[in-house]
């Protein structure tokens, strides 16, 4: 955490409400997203107990098992969960736009992608292992499920897989995107609570954020937001409930174990769609368009990679594959803090703090300064800056500026507050500087060290080279009866 | 000290702790407060409910028929599932083992009957091998004998004792939720400790407890049972220390007012009698030292939460805020000087510049 972060929780602590962390949305919000909040039997590895689904705020879907412990009703609740969720993911296989590229051929992407948003990062590791245990079923052989199940377990981990990708949107935990925008007077183990999160943020009238997240704490006002449910619930409703089905499964009983799980994710259902607004309300970063592209890119390549009949995700990463996965996670990571940090003056301020980038007015400049002679003779404008800023740079430090895109300098001189920079990129082919190109005196600019290169992905081996010393090349995986007939139990 | 520690209870017998709560000291060691409360025997839980600020802890019936029904599984026919995962995980060269139900005796024998048996295990060395189910073990606990039960204690041949946790968290494709391993292995350490203590008492070597203990779970989302070797020498090292610092507590009790104590004054029925107000004005006497993990862990969560929002202090915020503030440690302190309201004392000159940097950028940015 930032001292900039802190600072802002301390101010929340006094004023009583959130306080904006950033100065724009990082996150994409796709126009007709699905919320997706599941809710599990509790000390079970997986048994899902219900979900409320859907894309309209108004006409939620609702998912319930009412035995959990009973392996075909299990079965039936990810078919019915399928059927909800693949067609949404599979009408964005529609309409895509064609993609030139430099080198290569040009390829078809998707102009639309689903969006899968759950409350917090419990609920999408419970994504992740519903997918895990659905994935390997087969439609057919010694136990067979609707094929519709397999087909719902790769795609919730491809989702659940993505939602660990920092800068990705395709499956978003709620939490966790309100946390990244508002910073609240608690700490983040408490904010892990979504209901008081949103308290902080946006109390309801007459009460201030630390009132409205104490009230959250209370699971009969604000049932938790699952997978987990309040032990209370459990004792005295569910069990109670869930007996009666067992004794008599009736519509009846399955209507009373239906209206119990209702109310437990009502509230959340509602929370969710609040915390949408909230978010929505924010005005966009400008990369965070280049980023859902990616994700956009991600998901045609997994649509096609199924039409392809390409096997289920493994149960294990091979020793390449784990590699390659972690280089990719770095290189996002690294990727979306400049990036954030260009889209965003707060978020900037943070380097600026630790002296990784400052501020400053522009003193003097000379746009027409060259050096070398000839035929090498380079165009390298000079740039003065007066900062206030506690800037730790040192000469030859190669600068990037969120004001100028394409634009990049290098530390010539430091001298006290003032800082001489030199233009090295994004001047315009010509003899001259394009104008605008170079600073102008009394002028306000950002330089950084951050830079968002192209960074290029991991030199590793073949997964078939895979040295001894990483075990050597993994058995290829092929499907058999074994994982398929895995007991649920 | 004795006396003065059941002064501070009250007319009660002391709470004993189990391992789960012991383990959880280790959590926090540098908290007075609940050090003091739990040399003292307190009954944490009854106390916070009765100042009006009950722990959010609940167990689920689920929860609990299913790890029931696991450990069950796990046990049945002497054990016999668990002797079929331990001939793989420890290789025992052994068809026959042994079991023993330490619980067939009563309940006031357990104990002594324990110690004959491992006593025994430890004497006759290499030939025995045996199962000890429902072994109960004690550990002196700030000069307090606390019981403790492990699932089950496994006795192989070669010499070597295990303790053998079964917990019901599953573990899928090999890997497990990280916290609930934690845990397990924290809480198996108490117990590997317990043990090495009773045959150090006996004057059989300590170190023929393993520190590698065996976790039992099931695997993937069936039932089937999987066993793993987890080594718990670091939570061993973090737990002695801090029984260690226990044992110290003598000082903290000095330090303590004359005449303050945390006695609920129960009635027949057990009911607290004494006024509410009374009794939290005595725990805020003995310094506490809150943190957010505190949540997750004790019984007394509720209370010092409370204490450290209306007291102002950062420790609410948890301590990734408080390692950015440089030791101060008053919200109000720190935004005045983020704010330049105030004048850094000496030693926060540099904090202090920080802060109003911080402040400066921050507004700036917001515009």
């Amino acid at each position: 955490m930032s001292t900039l972060t802190a600072l802002a929780r301390l101010k929340a602590v006094r004023d009583g409400t959130a306080q904006r962390i950033t100065t724009v949305r990082h996150c994409h919000l796709a126009p007709r997203p699905m919320v997706f909040v599941p809710l599990q039997l509790a000390g079970e590895a997986l048994a899902p107990l219900a979900a409320m689904v859907g894309t309209d705020p108004d006409h939620p879907r609702l998912l319930v098992v009412p035995q959990p412990r009973n392996r075909d009703l299990r079965f039936a609740f990810a078919a019915e969960l399928a059927e909800v969720l693949l067609p949404y993911v599979e009408g964005f296989a529609k309409t895509t736009e064609t993609v030139e590229r430099k080198s290569g051929d040009p390829y078809e992407r998707c102009l639309e992608a689903p969006q899968i948003l759950v409350p917090n990062r419990s609920a999408a590791a419970f994504t992740g292992l519903l997918g895990r245990s659905t994935r390997f079923r087969r439609a057919d052989g010694p136990y067979p499920v609707h094929p519709s199940v397999p087909l719902l377990g790769r795609w919730l981990t491809y989702f659940a897989d993505r939602s660990r990708r920092p800068g990705s949107c395709l499956m978003t935990a709620m939490t966790e995107a309100l946390s990244a925008h508002w910073a609240t007077g608690q700490s983040a183990l408490e904010d892990a609570n979504l209901a008081a999160l949103v308290g902080w943020i946006d109390p309801p009238a007459g009460m201030d954020g630390r009132r409205a997240a104490e009230e959250a704490e209370d699971p009969l006002l604000w049932p938790p937001a699952g997978p987990a449910t309040d032990p209370g619930f459990d004792n005295e409703v569910l069990g109670p409930a869930v007996r009666a089905y067992e004794e008599a499964p009736t519509a009846r009983a399955v209507e009373r174990v239906a209206q119990a799980l209702r109310t437990q994710l009502e509230p959340t259902w509602r929370l969710m769609w609040r915390a949408v607004e909230l978010l929505r309300a924010l005005p966009e970063g400008s990369r965070v368009a280049g980023r859902w592209e990616t994700d956009r890119g991600s998901f045609t390549r997994f649509l096609e990679l199924i039409a392809e009949g390409g096997p289920p995700q493994a149960r294990r990463d091979g020793a390449v594959g784990a590699a390659a996965r972690l280089a990719a996670l770095e290189r996002a990571r690294a990727s979306y803090d400049v990036q954030r940090a260009y889209d965003d003056p707060l978020v900037m301020a943070e380097y600026r703090l630790t002296g990784e980038a400052f501020t400053g007015t522009v003193v003097s400049a000379d746009p027409e300064n060259t050096e070398g002679e000839g035929r090498s003779r380079k165009l390298r404008p000079l740039v003065t800056v007066r900062t206030a800023d506690p800037a730790r740079l040192t000469p030859g430090a190669v600068l990037g500026s969120p004001d100028r895109r394409g634009h990049a300098a290098e530390v010539v001189e430091v001298d006290g507050d003032e800082i001489t920079l030199k233009v090295t990129k994004g001047m315009g082919r010509g003899k001259v500087a394009a104008p605008g190109a170079v600073p102008e005196p009394g002028e306000r600019v950002t330089y950084t060290t951050l830079t968002d290169d192209f960074q290029s992905s991991a030199a590793l081996p073949e997964p078939e080279r895979t040295p001894w010393t990483h075990g050597g090349p993994p058995e290829e995986y092929v499907p058999d009866d074994d994982d398929a007939r895995e007991e649920w139990s | 000290m004795r006396g003065r520690l059941d002064e501070l209870r009250g007319p009660v017998p002391p709470r004993a702790h189990d391992a789960r709560a012991i383990a959880a000291l280790a959590a926090n060691p540098g908290c007075a407060r609940r050090a003091v409360l739990d040399a003292a025997g307190v009954d944490k839980d009854l106390t916070a409910r009765h100042v009006g600020f009950p722990a959010p802890f609940g167990q689920s019936q689920f929860a609990i028929t299913r790890g029931n029904v696991f450990e069950a599984l796990v046990k049945e026919n002497g054990c016999a599932e668990l002797l079929r995962l331990l001939r793989e995980l420890l290789g025992l060269p052994i068809a026959q083992v042994g079991y023993q139900d330490v619980e067939s005796v009563g309940s006031h024998l357990r104990h002594s009957h324990t110690r004959a048996l491992i006593d025994r295990a430890a004497r006759e060395g290499d030939d025995a091998a045996a199962f000890y189910d429902h072994p109960l073990l004690s550990l002196r606990i700030a000069g307090q004998t606390s019981y403790l039960e492990p699932d089950v204690v496994a006795f192989q041949v070669g010499g070597r004792f295990h303790i053998v946790e079964i917990k019901s968290f599953a573990v899928i494709d090999g890997q497990a939720e990280p916290e609930k391993v934690a845990a397990a292995a924290r809480q198996a350490a108490v117990y590997v400790l317990a043990l090495r203590a009773l045959l150090a008492d006996l004057g059989h070597d300590p170190e023929r407890v393993s520190h590698d203990v065996v976790l039992v779970c099931p695997e993937n989302f069936a039932n089937r049972p999987v066993a793993t070797l987890v080594d718990v020498r670091r939570q061993l090292a973090v737990l002695r220390r801090q029984l260690d610092r226990m044992t110290r507590v003598d000082h903290l009790v000095e330090e303590l007012p004359p005449g303050i104590t945390f006695d609920l004054a129960p009635d027949a029925e057990g009911t607290p009698t004494r006024p509410a107000r009374e009794v939290a004005g005595a725990l805020r006497q003995v310094p506490a030292r809150y943190a957010p993990d505190c949540l997750s862990a004790c019984d007394m969560c509720m209370f010092c939460r409370d204490e450290a929002r209306c007291g102002g202090s950062t420790d609410q915020l948890g301590r990734q805020v408080r390692d950015q503030l440089g030791g101060v440690s008053g919200v109000a302190e720190a935004l005045a000087l983020a704010e330049g309201a105030a004048e850094p004392a000496e030693g926060q000159e540099e904090i202090a510049q920080l802060l109003r940097l911080a402040h400066r950028l921050r507004e700036e940015s917001l515009g």
